[in-house]
């Protein structure tokens, strides 16, 4: 099963304009849409989670058009961990990791399905020991987890992050990542929008880097992580070497001069 | 198992301040002298009745559609007025009072009415797409233009008492309300109110935002509709039989989420009781003020609220930024 755009374009209001966009994402992959400010990538995101249409083109999953599937069976397939750790009522992290059940409840209570989801989702993210704490009283690491519980507990097949690092300390930045790439190797679709490049060199199994709202490059992490690349899309002098375990390092050194 | 307790203590609230509406006034009513076949009994079936009744209903309504708004707009100062649908209502109220429509049975009611259809209609079509921010500035227009239109109205009244009379059904009361304004009114409220309580989930989802919602597979632009639709239906209604009312679904959603907590479903319910509570005991309050006339039920929400509003503002900037 993978996750695929076709030849996608879109342009609305102020949101970035997107054209002539194919790529394929696939499952157990950790893949990380990479580009400068602007470049469309919160905007490809949201048209692989379904929530803009296209303006030409076409998002699928497998060979369902994502657009045309209903919301709720999309919703219980793609999940989505949305810009922004903004929760907007001081409920307890349980409460909250349990909206991620929402698309899968008919009827009144939670079903004991339910339950077991959001405990498990719970223990993978190592959140039960907050559980009945308000969201709003925890630290920035600890919230970004329970949020990322709160997708994890509607069991969906793709998981969708947009830039799920933003505000979060380094210590954070790889509990978070690892927990990312832990769902990958499960066998979930992961796909991320990261504005480290450093992270993306060291996490992402496949690259997909946007430039003025078309891919620059896309592939394995030495395919498009080169210098030239880099020079090209967001203007830096960036040196990349191998070290003993064979792992791609990259050293920024500095903007480029023109 | 606490909320469960909570809930039992409003709704024994709910039915002592049920019984306080129906005896206190100028002459207590006890409940022996209900059925009496005197001028007590007439009191009772007449007058304090319907309008504990309509206290109930008003109070409800209101309290629920303040806690399904402030959800909605995830801004816990919002209140029902912010769609100006009462602004709406009480305009088409006081233009019937204007021309005399009031004096035909339904007259008030249906202008009232009226008013706040339009205001929804109007509210649909400038809030389409736009989210809440739309929803908000659409609201604040719609007040605005409604409030500025009925200053006007009130400005070219052809009597001082025509003005008076007007200003005195703005300022909102349960006074002399009879069995039938509240057999007119009450399946609006219903329905409103049972479009209003099917919103919990929803309004859930939107605590992790508008595309958080989305992804849950939350349809916004419904959850639009039922909003627009049910503080409609239920506010306008409560406006045309009652005239203005205020604070009620400003403060009693704040007090219901200190003891249910913050999660928008949970409190639904218990701000209906909550608002059916505050509205009843304050309505059996101006009855009891000594004096010659009768303090408005309006006026009184607006001295027990303004102090609370004061309060929590204080609370909020002394809390978490």
């Amino acid at each position: 099963m993978n996750l695929n755009v076709q030849n996608l374009g879109f342009a609305h209001g102020r949101t970035a304009t997107l054209e002539g966009i194919s790529a394929t994402f696939e499952a157990g992959r950790f893949s990380v849409i990479l580009g400068p400010n602007g470049a469309g990538k919160s905007t490809l995101l949201a048209c692989l989670a379904g929530l803009q249409k296209p303006n030409s083109g076409t998002a699928r999953l497998g060979d369902e058009d994502i657009t045309a599937m209903p919301a709720p069976t999309r919703a219980k397939r793609i999940g989505l961990l949305p810009q922004g750790a903004d929760t907007h009522w001081a409920i307890t992290s349980e409460a909250l990791v349990a909206l991620g059940r929402i698309p899968h409840l008919r009827g009144a209570g939670a079903s004991a399905d339910d339950r077991r989801a959001i405990a498990a989702a719970m223990h993978a993210t190592a959140t039960d020991g907050f559980a009945h704490r308000p969201i709003t009283e925890l630290s920035g690491g600890e919230r970004a987890r329970v949020l990322l519980a709160r997708v994890l507990a509607g069991e969906p097949e793709w998981i969708l992050a947009d830039e799920p690092l933003a505000n979060l300390d380094p210590g954070y930045q790889l509990d978070i990542l690892d927990l990312l790439r832990q769902q990958a190797r499960e066998g979930k679709g992961v796909v991320a929008v990261l504005h480290d490049l450093h992270h993306a060199v060291r996490f992402a199994d496949h690259i997909v880097l946007l430039h003025h709202g078309s891919v620059f490059a896309q592939g394995a992490v030495d395919d498009v992580i080169t210098a030239q690349n880099l020079a090209n899309v967001y203007g830096i002098d960036a040196h990349l070497s191998k070290d003993e375990d064979g792992a791609t390092q990259l050293l920024i050194k500095g903007k480029m001069r023109s | 198992m606490t909320s469960r307790f909570m809930t039992g203590l409003l709704l024994l609230l709910t039915l002592a301040a049920l019984l306080l509406s129906l005896m206190a006034g100028k002459v207590w009513i006890w409940p022996m002298s209900w059925a009496a076949d005197n001028a007590d009994g007439w009191i009772f079936l007449e007058l304090r009745l319907p309008r504990a009744l309509l206290g109930f209903c008003i109070g409800a309504v209101l309290g629920l559609s303040g806690a399904v708004l402030q959800g909605y707009l995830r801004n816990p100062l919002a209140d029902p007025t912010v769609l100006g649908v009462s602004a709406s209502a009480a305009l088409g109220g006081v233009l019937a009072i204007f021309l005399g429509i009031n004096l035909v049975p339904f007259g008030l009611f249906g202008c009232a009415m009226i008013g706040a259809g339009a205001s929804i209609l109007l509210l649909l079509a400038i809030g389409r797409g736009g989210g809440p921010i739309g929803f908000i500035l659409g609201g604040m227009v719609l007040s605005t233009l409604a409030g500025a239109l009925t200053a006007f109205v009130i400005s070219i009244a052809p009597n001082p008492f025509a003005a008076s009379e007007i200003i005195n059904w703005l300022m909102g009361a349960l006074t002399d309300r009879l069995m039938e304004d509240v057999l007119t009114a009450l399946p609006f409220m219903a329905i409103g109110a049972l479009l209003l309580l099917t919103t919990g989930r929803a309004l859930d989802a939107l605590t992790l935002g508008e595309n958080g919602a989305k992804s849950l597979g939350v349809d916004l632009f419904r959850l639009q509709w039922l909003i627009v639709l049910g503080v409609g239906l239920s506010v306008g209604a409560s406006v045309a039989v009652s005239g203005v009312v205020g604070f009620v679904g400003l403060i009693v959603p704040h007090l219901i989420r200190s003891f249910y907590g913050e999660q928008p479903s949970c409190i639904l319910v218990p701000s209906a009781l909550g608002g059916a509570i505050l509205t009843l005991t304050a309505d059996s309050l101006v009855r009891l003020i000594p004096g010659p006339g009768e303090m408005r039920l309006g006026i009184a929400m607006a001295v027990l609220g303004a102090p609370f509003l004061l309060l929590l503002l204080i609370r909020y900037r002394k809390g978490p930024a």
